[in-house]
């Protein structure tokens, strides 16, 4: 089964939350805090609702506090793809 | 400083998203022509649906006029709310970065919360699952949304809120904007916006047997006359600028008019044997601004285009100011009625007529009914100077409200 990368997570970020008028997504954003990106709680949670309907991934709600990068919900996904 | 009820409360700005315009000027001009944007249902497949006939804002691209991070997580309603706030603040020469956060106000109406958006997600969670309905569910569909969006966009986090109450809430919240700005607020943005064109929004119009099903555009919405068969459902926004007169003044910006009367009835319980209250509301906002039956200059009137409640307006617009003794108009005949919407866009259409002097027609009605004797300007528009306006507005079971704007 196919994992998810950055390019595959900016799709779902572009496509699904749309982008603040200030935030490039093309840029280093792999390790910056989903806030700052202009993603609020209810953008995440719309992020992640949309990665598991894509994946067929489970993420808790309990973990979505603690995925607060990009890079953090990329190693979450693949791991549970990888343990599946 | 003025504290109190000797504070008035004017209007320095407007915004319009109307089947017959997005912007003033297009809805002005439009509306003065008597153009009409009554028409057969596009938004939807209306086979299967008794209703044929509504008014849909044409051409409304909401990527193009708002962020895109703000479309995601808004319904139609909220997209058209937001546009007309920024056009009533920017027609007021109002920039929001540039005043105290706590001295602006959003206060606005809806009657039929984001049907569109609300109908995606309960299909995706019988058709998916739970898991599959999108987050922004939880703000989108909700009446509070439009004054919540607002409020975050421009930063005005002054006492604000929001009325549900059918039609009338598009008064009702002016009526509550003028209160806020007497308790010491400086700005509102203030108004209604509803749009229900989805299956699920529409159904919800069906039972109160109101609405018209005519299938043609020219004879669908016909109030106070012989033809009436009911009214046609339309969505839109309009959104004013309300200011405390003192600011307008010191600002240097000219008001369109000022909120100087407005008062609710709410009719009795069915079974009492007491009639409807549409009059106490007239008279109550004729008090309120001081003003005789004899200094209104024209009325826009309810008009719902059923036979009975067309009566039941026109007795109470004989009793106050005396038979077809008063100009009236209902604009609403291009656009059919917004719900919340539609009286803010009266509104706008009473205080543009206070500033151009000319008062739009009513269109399509060619039988005035002779159960409904009142002077309804049809055709033309008329060219008179227009000093005070009357709006009134009704709602389902039982909601009168009337607001008078005067020149200032």
């Amino acid at each position: 089964m196919d994992t998810l990368n950055l390019d595959g997570l900016r799709e779902i970020m572009r496509q699904c939350v749309g982008t603040g008028e200030a935030v490039d997504l093309d840029g280093d954003i792999l390790h910056a805090d989903f806030g700052e990106l202009g993603y609020d709680s209810l953008a995440v949670l719309e992020v992640v609702t949309q990665v598991q309907g894509r994946l067929g991934v489970g993420i808790p709600d309990e973990v979505i506090d603690d995925l607060r990068t990009p890079a953090a919900l990329l190693d979450y996904v693949n791991r549970q793809r990888t343990e599946a | 400083m003025n504290t109190g009820p000797s504070k008035r409360a004017v209007v320095t700005g407007l915004g319009v998203v109307a089947p017959t315009g997005i912007g003033v000027k297009t809805y002005w001009a439009n509306t003065l022509d008597g153009r009409s944007a009554l028409a057969p249902m596009t938004r939807m497949d209306p086979s299967g649906y008794p209703i044929k006939v509504i008014g849909e804002v044409p051409d409304f691209d909401p990527y193009a006029l708002l962020p895109s991070r703000v479309v995601v997580e808004t319904a139609l309603m909220t997209q058209f709310g937001l546009v007309c706030a920024e056009e009533a603040l920017l027609d007021g020469e109002l920039d929001p970065a540039e005043q105290p956060e706590y001295q602006m106000s959003v206060v606005t109406a809806n009657a039929t919360g984001g049907a569109e958006f609300g109908q995606r997600e309960m299909q995706n969670l019988y058709a998916k699952g739970p898991s599959q309905v999108g987050a922004y569910m939880a703000i989108a569909w909700f009446y509070a949304a439009n004054s919540g969006q607002i409020s975050i966009r421009h930063g005005m986090r002054g006492p604000s809120g929001v009325f549900i109450a059918d039609q009338v809430g598009g008064l009702e919240c002016v009526g509550q904007a003028r209160r806020v700005i007497r308790n010491g607020t400086t700005f509102v943005l203030s108004g209604g916006t509803d749009s229900s064109f989805s299956p699920s929004g529409l159904v919800g119009q069906i039972p109160p047997g109101l609405v018209s099903l005519s299938d043609d555009p020219a004879r669908a919405y016909l109030p106070f006359d012989t033809a009436a068969s009911g009214y046609v459902p339309g969505e839109g926004g309009a959104i004013l600028l309300v200011e405390e007169a003192e600011s307008a003044r010191a600002r240097g910006v000219r008001p369109y008019g000022e909120i100087a009367g407005y008062a609710t009835a709410f009719d009795p319980r069915p079974g009492t044997g007491r009639g409807p209250n549409l009059r106490r509301a007239i008279e109550g906002a004729l008090a309120d601004a001081r003003c005789a039956p004899a200094d209104v200059d024209v009325v826009f009137a309810d008009g719902y285009g059923v036979p009975e409640l067309d009566r039941l307006e026109c007795r109470a617009l004989a009793e106050v100011f005396g038979p077809a003794a008063v100009p009236v108009t209902v604009p609403k005949t291009t656009t059919g009625r917004l719900y919340a919407a539609g009286p803010t866009v009266d509104l706008v259409a009473a205080l543009l007529a206070v500033r151009h002097g000319v008062v739009p027609p009513t269109v399509n009605v060619t039988a005035p009914s002779p159960d409904c004797p009142v002077d309804l300007i049809l055709g033309d528009p008329r060219e008179t100077a227009v000093r005070t306006a009357l709006v009134i507005a009704r709602g389902h079971n039982g909601f009168n409200a009337a607001v008078v704007v005067k020149a200032v």
